[in-house]
């Protein structure tokens, strides 16, 4: 683990992977909800932790680099179930690539326990991990200018799913009318991180 | 019941409602957001007893023109610029009485780039995430202002005194931003990292409230690849890959993948948002403290 100061009130601690970030943050978001730990933003990322606000941030980092993150904590929270069609433009791409079928492409997404990793790019777009690596896949070559808000799409380790409509590079798979952000809701975000999600199939294939 | 409304006749060329942003959801990709200039945005709120936290209109270059529906007390800040009521000449910085149905003209800005107009009762648009901000990255907030858009106005806080008028720095004929080397600074040669604490740059005029774009010496990186997504904070600057830099301002993204050679400290922002293109921008190199 290391942490790097960020300006005069920030720390950025990265850790090797992407597990441990998520290890990381949630006993960061612990230590904040037990009073232990003064902080305005706390920023998970793919290996790193960003803490803004803080009142002393050199004590804080060599507090956190001599001590061990414990794993993450048991998975107490809900499971955010997302009804989704596999309708996406992408599918036989994504199969090419896997080197199945595109059934098969639905069966290994819908029968995956993703959890938000991290959120960024839009409010409310969740970067949800839990495919294994070998299912990585890059970036379309040239990104779409409008993915229409609901497409479920993968990019690198990462699922995610549009929250409203705007540019994007991602391979779309299939679709959900969920409504992934509200700010007339409370909580005005569906994912956040730590938040396990399951996508489930409906309607015909 | 007065109508207790501003109608906006003109809109100039980018006019957004601020307030002191939304702070605190950065981990759900939200933007902080609110006013660029935060001293200037107090300051006109102040000289017209509103409380802090007030939403106030900032402009962009060549301010607007309003009319409230009520008698209001309005004072306009930030970079400094003409203030006309009904085509009179009226002050600058200071408290200034609108009439009901009176016109509020905001001129173009003589030196500077933003100018903030407070309206006694603060702009009372629906708050999103506890602010009204306008977020020009995430579309969060109401949008910017166009002709004929009527703001509603909150009632008068009569509890906080005025002041009549108050000094405010000069929008600034060079730049001069302090920064804090890193986090990634590792991420350049120490050439490049030299060249970006020493050389002069210029504000380029494809600026906007996300970040305060550069044009100049580019600063070649030595890792080459991609960095994993990270969190970014207000005053970070990122260098992408065509190597010119970019200050983070109010709407930044809150995660990106450029490495961040350098945060500049919070207080030289608010003299970034009143830069206009071309003005020399020089990054000096301070201790974090």
């Amino acid at each position: 683990m290391r942490a790097l100061p960020v300006g005069d009130g920030a720390l950025l601690v990265e850790v090797a992977s992407g597990d441990e970030a998520q290890a990381l943050h949630a006993e960061l978001v612990r230590r904040r909800a037990e009073g232990s730990l003064s902080v305005r933003e706390i920023v998970p990322a793919a290996r790193t932790v960003l803490l803004d606000g803080l009142d002393d941030p050199a004590r804080l980092a060599s507090e956190l680099t001599a001590s061990d993150v414990p794993p993450a904590p048991p998975r107490a929270r809900d499971v955010v179930e997302l009804p989704v069609r596999y309708d996406g433009p992408d599918l036989a791409d994504v199969a090419a690539h896997w080197g199945i079928r595109e059934e098969e492409v639905a069966r290994i997404h819908a029968d995956t326990e993703f959890t938000v990793a991290f959120c960024g790019f839009a409010p409310g777009f969740g970067y949800l991990t839990g495919l294994p690596t070998r299912f990585d896949i890059p970036r379309r070559a040239t990104p779409r200018t409008a993915v229409p808000a609901g497409s479920v799409g993968l990019a690198g380790p990462y699922t995610g799913v549009y929250p409203r409509s705007s540019p994007g590079g991602w391979q779309l798979i299939g679709t959900t009318d969920t409504v992934l952000w509200d700010h007339a809701r409370v909580p005005a975000a569906l994912l956040s991180p730590g938040t396990r999600v399951r996508f489930v199939p409906v309607g015909a294939a | 019941m007065t109508d207790r409304a501003l109608a906006v006749v003109r809109s100039g060329a980018l006019t957004t409602v601020q307030d002191q942003g939304r702070p605190g959801h950065a981990h759900l990709g939200v933007p902080r957001s609110g006013a660029l200039d935060g001293p200037a945005a107090a300051l006109a709120n102040r000289l017209v007893g509103n409380r802090s936290e007030a939403a106030v209109l900032e402009t962009t270059l060549n301010g607007c023109a309003v009319r409230p529906r009520s008698t209001v007390t309005v004072a306009v800040a930030g970079a400094p610029c003409p203030v006309t009521v009904d085509g009179r000449p009226a002050a600058w910085a200071a408290p200034v009485r609108v009439p009901a149905g009176s016109l509020l003209d905001v001129g173009p800005s003589l030196s500077g780039l933003r100018s903030y107009v407070a309206v006694s009762g603060g702009i009372a648009v629906e708050p999103v995430l506890g602010s009204r901000s306008t977020d020009l990255l995430s579309g969060l907030g109401p949008a910017p202002l166009t002709d004929g858009t009527v703001l509603p106005l909150g009632t008068p806080d009569e509890l906080h005194a005025r002041v009549d008028v108050a000094p405010q720095p000069a929008p600034p004929t060079e730049l001069v931003l302090r920064v804090t080397l890193g986090p990634r600074d590792d991420w350049f040669a120490p050439e490049a990292v030299r060249t970006f604490t020493t050389r002069t740059f210029r504000v380029s005029s494809a600026s906007n409230r996300i970040g305060l774009r550069t044009a100049g010496p580019a600063l070649e990186r030595t890792l080459k690849g991609e960095l994993p997504s990270e969190g970014m904070v207000l005053g970070a600057v990122q260098v992408p890959p065509d190597g010119r830099p970019v200050v983070f301002l109010a709407d930044h993204p809150t995660t990106g993948g450029y490495p961040v050679i350098g945060v500049v400290r919070e207080p030289d922002l608010p003299a970034a948002a009143q830069a206009v293109p071309g003005t020399p921008v020089r990054f000096i190199k301070v201790r974090s403290r």
